[in-house]
């Protein structure tokens, strides 16, 4: 059966540097993830700034066009979609961004932005009905349509703000939400509610989500599967409760003990293990290899592919080598819906 | 207990606007002890880098320090020149701000930026002494020699914020803040550059105020947390009490909203908006969102009284286990 949306093998580079000496940077290597349609999962892709998270939500959105391999929708190739395949796909798949703050017209009320995307894809044949849309989306996302409609971004705080994204987004009833940080400018307190908005609409309308984000602890909280990125490549992948409480990749476990806990009684250890990244060159080999704190000789030398170390994960470690229960290669094309089942 | 480093008194913030006087920091009042870590906590615009920069004297624009005391060595700040101000900044008290990494001045060489604070406080370094002097306080964040001789786009993220951390311990002050040092960085990355303040914290013996909203920062780092909303402290204790039995309803609400790794899909947010501080409501600015609130709340303003030793409260949940505290 062909996947909602799937990614095959996406990499993208990008030139940098002058006119006589560029450069090419690899933003995304290898990347496959596929969503079923008849499954609908909350999946995170986690990782620091530079690991290609939001190259990733672009492609997946088709913004921009892989360098090699595809992202396809309902089997078609997002990059070579006729008009109206195009049209059904900007309406099914959806994004949230990062920045409550940008994506408004500070001249606008914040009506506009639903109104608009009423008008654009005919959502309502009267503005009667197109008023009780919006007064129901609203509802839906726990924004009172009373304190919201008629008011001017500036007026709203950011979690009201981000809330009525979502309800735009809903708007649209997509079949996935591509959400890209959606609270790491929302304030603390206020990222629980939009958080808990994003979860509703998965459990109620059955829409997947796929949650890019540095947080961990939010990504632990929200999905069941996460992707772990690294400059670019996945470094582990699999059940969000395994990754978590044990992190098998030298990196991820690296992130994961750098998690500042709530909990004072429970304070960062002694072991600062680390180092930063050196630099953008592309090496040979384990792209963590320049900090890992359990380098070996064949690190240095070639790429670690994807070992599926159980059932429900995989790491791209030479460390879990013997582990290995499956090929690499027939993991990597596995929906990511099938492999918890 | 040895006299306090740093005191703020019933400290007044004041916006003038065209909208009018929006109270940013309403009577805040806190003490300082030597080496100790606090931590200013709250939501947007609940007043703690406003609080941050009105001790540090650098408000700008419409900002006015409209009262009250900021006592440093029995010196109150709030009285100096701006001349005698300057020359206190960076020797007695400095201040990492929030974005600092960006407050470096682009086309000027690290050692250049650090030589100019020692110039700037009359101490100019001695052209044999700069290299030895630069290196070693750059190897006190953590950051190699030849950083000095660099420009600031050639750095890191991370890197930046450690030299700005060296910038501001350069001439050994007694109280440093740092207003959300690490928002724009990557976990690995904040827990490298908060470690590495708490270590030259240690080997001056200086306090430190971190202001920020990301509570794991706060139980990972701190001693002491105070609790702002609405331009006022509504909670001051340990920070093991805070975590463990806060006092205040909105402090309770904070802690649990707090995700954690123990328990998946328990969002639990804040219900309703933080109020404008152009039009409070009245009584206490907390009341239109608690669920405990009772009548006095919206006529009585509550101060904030030690309910038990250590412990600093403004609710007047807790108003019958104290003595009256008549100033408010």
């Amino acid at each position: 059966m062909t996947p909602l949306l799937e990614a095959q093998h996406v990499r993208k580079t990008f030139l940098t540097g002058g006119f006589f000496k560029r450069t090419e940077t690899v933003a995304l290597n290898d990347f496959s993830l596929a969503i079923d349609e008849q499954q609908p999962i909350i999946t995170a892709i986690a990782g620091e700034s530079g690991s290609g998270k939001t190259t990733l939500a672009r492609l997946l959105l088709g913004v921009i066009v892989p360098s090699s391999g595809s992202v396809r929708y309902k089997g078609v190739d997002v990059s070579s979609m006729k008009r109206d395949q195009w049209r059904a796909f900007r309406q099914d798949v959806q994004a949230i961004y990062q920045d409550p703050f940008e994506v408004y017209n500070p001249f606008y009320r914040v009506d506009h932005v639903l109104t608009t995307p009423i008008a654009k894809f005919k959502l309502a044949r009267t503005s009667a009905e197109a008023a009780d849309l919006i007064d129901a989306t609203l509802r839906k996302v726990g924004l009172r349509p009373e304190e919201t409609l008629g008011r001017y971004p500036h007026q709203l705080s950011g979690g009201q703000r981000q809330r009525i994204m979502i309800a735009r987004a809903l708007l649209l009833r997509p079949k996935i939400i591509i959400a890209d940080e959606p609270v790491s400018m929302v304030d603390a307190s206020l990222r629980a509610t939009v958080l808990e908005s994003l979860l509703r609409l998965h459990e109620e309308f059955g829409i997947s989500l796929i949650y890019i984000t540095h947080d961990l602890t939010t990504a632990y909280q929200l999905c069941r599967d996460i992707k772990i990125l690294y400059r670019g490549s996945v470094v582990e992948t699999g059940d969000v409760e395994q990754v978590i409480k044990q992190p098998q990749h030298p990196y991820t476990q690296l992130l994961v003990g750098s998690i500042p806990l709530p909990d004072p009684s429970r304070r960062w250890g002694e072991d600062t293990t680390t180092g930063t990244r050196q630099s953008d060159v592309a090496l040979t080999g384990c792209l963590f290899a320049d900090r890992c704190p359990r380098l070996m000789d064949r690190c240095t030398t070639a790429t670690p592919p994807l070992f599926q170390t159980s059932a429900t994960r995989a790491t791209a470690c030479y460390l879990y080598e013997g582990e290995t229960q499956a090929s690499a290669n027939a993991f990597a094309e596995q929906p990511i819906a099938n492999e918890v089942s | 207990m040895s006299a306090p480093v740093l005191q703020v008194e019933n400290l007044h913030v004041h916006y003038q606007t065209s909208a009018g006087i929006v109270k940013a920091v309403n009577g805040v009042s806190f003490q300082l002890q030597k080496g100790e870590r606090l931590g200013l906590v709250g939501e947007s615009g609940s007043g703690k880098t406003t609080t941050a920069l009105a001790i540090m004297r650098m408000l700008e624009g419409p900002a006015r320090i409209a009262g009250g005391e900021v006592i440093l060595d029995e010196i109150d700040l709030l009285k100096l020149s701006d001349d005698e101000m300057r020359m206190v900044r960076f020797d007695r008290i400095s201040m990492v701000p929030q974005g600092a990494m960006n407050s470096l001045n682009p086309v000027m060489r690290i050692r250049e930026q650090i030589r100019d604070i020692f110039e700037a406080h009359g101490r100019a370094l001695a052209r044999s002494e700069v290299e030895a002097t630069i290196a070693k306080l750059l190897a006190r964040v953590g950051l190699r020699p030849e950083v000095a001789g660099m420009y600031p786009h050639e750095l890191s993220g991370g890197m930046k914020q450690r030299v700005c951390i060296a910038m501001a311990i350069a001439l050994k002050p007694q109280v440093i803040i740092a207003d959300e040092p690490t928002s724009a960085l990557d976990v690995v990355v904040q827990r490298q550059v908060v470690e590495t303040l708490g270590d030259v914290q240690r080997e001056l013996d200086a306090a430190v105020i971190l202001v920020g909203h990301d509570m794991g920062l706060m139980a990972q780092f701190v001693d002491r947390i105070g609790v702002m909303y609405a331009g006022r402290l509504v909670e001051l204790s340990p920070v093991a009490h805070v975590f463990s039995s806060p006092m205040h309803p909105y402090a309770r609400q904070l802690i649990s909203s707090i995700p954690n790794l123990e328990e998946k899909r328990l969002f639990k947010g804040i219900p309703g908006v933080a109020p404008s501080l152009l039009d409070p409501p009245s009584g206490c600015p907390f009341h239109p969102r608690c669920s405990e609130a009772m009548a006095r709340c919206s006529v009585e303003v509550p101060a904030l009284c030690e309910t038990a030793p250590d412990r600093w409260v403004a609710c007047l949940l807790y108003d019958e286990v104290l003595s009256h505290d008549p100033t408010s």
